[in-house]
């Protein structure tokens, strides 16, 4: 299994039947395909629609259905859609179960930077810093550290996507939550030690007595 | 009376230096005949407030790739390269505005609020500059409504007195932008006869909508 679908896995299981989850594009967007059997969720994209699917055979395309990078997709049955007011008043109103979300950094305590590279890469925020702001529950699904460099730090130094904290982080090699007492290790992935993961985090990290193994077979 | 107008003149409308919201969203929902006539026409120094700017070849990009922007009020020009280096180069200004701010800001606009509270961007750099307010023992951000001198829609069917409708998520913000500009000029893949689109399916009433021009079509 390759780095991304271990991630994209872990954070799969986070999801329960009946969430609105919004996935954001790239990694994230893996997720869907690794659902727990029986988990059945709706998927929104925020340019607009609630119960987004893959397009359900080459052909089907429709120019009028796409995601939010543009990519046609399906819908499934029972599906919705609605104006971008209404979409970010799901997100922001509190109706948005889940989003999972790239990131450039997090650091200790929690808050995620993953809109912008000041003199490099200025792309916007997109819906990013609502999605931040508004979902129940924000899961961070992101590679651990860029080209050894690691991506969870003490404090961001990349421009804040939100000062709210997000809920879980789920990288290649661990799954940590962020708490009022600082990252709390909650899993490593499997053959990972704590110490692969304490090597490659650039915060302190709290190690319970008890890590177990990312439960992914 | 039927508000069916050609092409041209409805274009032509449009002076140099004008504010413009476009709907649309990497494209889908932007009105692809309008863009064109813009571009045909030469129009310069425009101000865009859009959700994106798409790609270079595509959509609102083709406008910035002409230059013929001067600002662009948008929350997300990541998908095309140009826009992003004319940023650099100062050679065009970017707002990036978060985008339910952005939704809510053009709504704002067009139904009478002076701005909207919003708890999104605060503690980050979208809050330079913006009053910080308190209320029940939560912050936000006061954002101001958008406005602007003309709205370029797409709908997926139109009547000849300009009742729409709009298809999935090429619908995102062509209602909220409707509301909110001086003049609303639409471009729809089909326009009905009076009384074919039953009032529950209106979403933009026929009393917003100044012109209508009909998205191409091949006959034969």
């Amino acid at each position: 299994m390759d780095e991304k679908t271990l991630i994209a896995r872990r954070v799969a299981l986070e999801l329960r039947a009946g969430n609105l989850v919004n996935l954001g594009i790239g990694l994230p967007t893996m997720v869907a395909a690794h659902l727990p059997a029986g988990v059945d969720v709706f998927f929104q994209s925020e340019n607009g629609i609630v119960g987004m699917a893959p397009v359900p055979e080459p052909g089907a395309e429709n120019e009028d259905l796409s995601d939010a990078g543009g990519s046609p997709i399906g819908a499934v049955p029972g599906a919705a859609s609605f104006d971008s007011a209404m979409s970010f008043g799901l997100i922001r109103g509190g109706h948005l179960d889940v989003t999972v979300l790239g990131g450039l950094q997090v650091d200790e305590e929690g808050r995620l930077a993953n809109w912008m590279v000041p003199g490099k890469m200025v792309p916007g925020m997109g819906g990013a810093m609502d999605l931040v702001s508004g979902a129940k529950r924000v899961i961070v699904a992101m590679q651990h550290s860029a080209k050894g460099t690691p991506k969870i730090v003490k404090r961001c130094e990349l421009p804040l996507t939100s000062v709210r904290r997000v809920d879980l982080i789920v990288t290649d090699l661990a799954v940590i939550e962020p708490t009022d007492k600082g990252l709390v290790l909650r899993e490593t992935a499997p053959g990972v030690t704590v110490a692969d993961v304490l090597a490659q985090t650039g915060a302190e990290l709290i190690v319970p007595a008890d890590v177990p193994v990312m439960p992914i077979g | 009376m039927s508000k069916v107008r050609k092409l041209e003149e409805t274009v032509a409308m449009i002076p140099d230096g004008a504010v413009l919201m476009i709907g649309g969203f990497m494209g889908v929902g932007t009105p692809p005949r309008l863009i064109e006539e813009l571009l045909r026409q030469g129009k310069r120094d425009l101000t865009v407030i859009a959700n994106d700017t798409a790609r270079p070849t595509v959509g609102i990009g083709r406008l910035v790739s002409a230059k013929a922007v001067r600002k662009v009020i948008a929350s997300h020009i990541g998908t095309n390269s140009e826009t992003q280096r004319q940023m650099i180069a100062g050679e065009t200004m970017v707002e990036l505005v978060p985008q339910g701010t952005l939704a809510e800001r053009v709504r704002a606009g067009g139904f009478g609020l002076g701005g909207v509270l919003t708890p999104t961007g605060v503690g980050t750099v979208v809050e330079d500059g913006k009053p910080r307010i308190e209320l029940d023992g939560t912050v936000y951000l006061l954002e101001k409504a958008l406005k602007a001198d003309f709205a370029l829609i797409a709908a997926k069917r139109a009547d000849y007195l300009g009742n729409l409708e709009y298809a999935l998520t090429a619908r995102n913000f062509n209602p909220l932008m409707a509301m909110a500009a001086g003049t609303v000029i639409v471009e729809a893949e089909d326009i009905v006869p009076v009384g074919v689109i039953p009032p529950d399916s209106v979403v933009t009433p026929n009393v917003l909508v100044d012109c209508l021009v009909a998205k191409e079509h091949r006959h034969g």
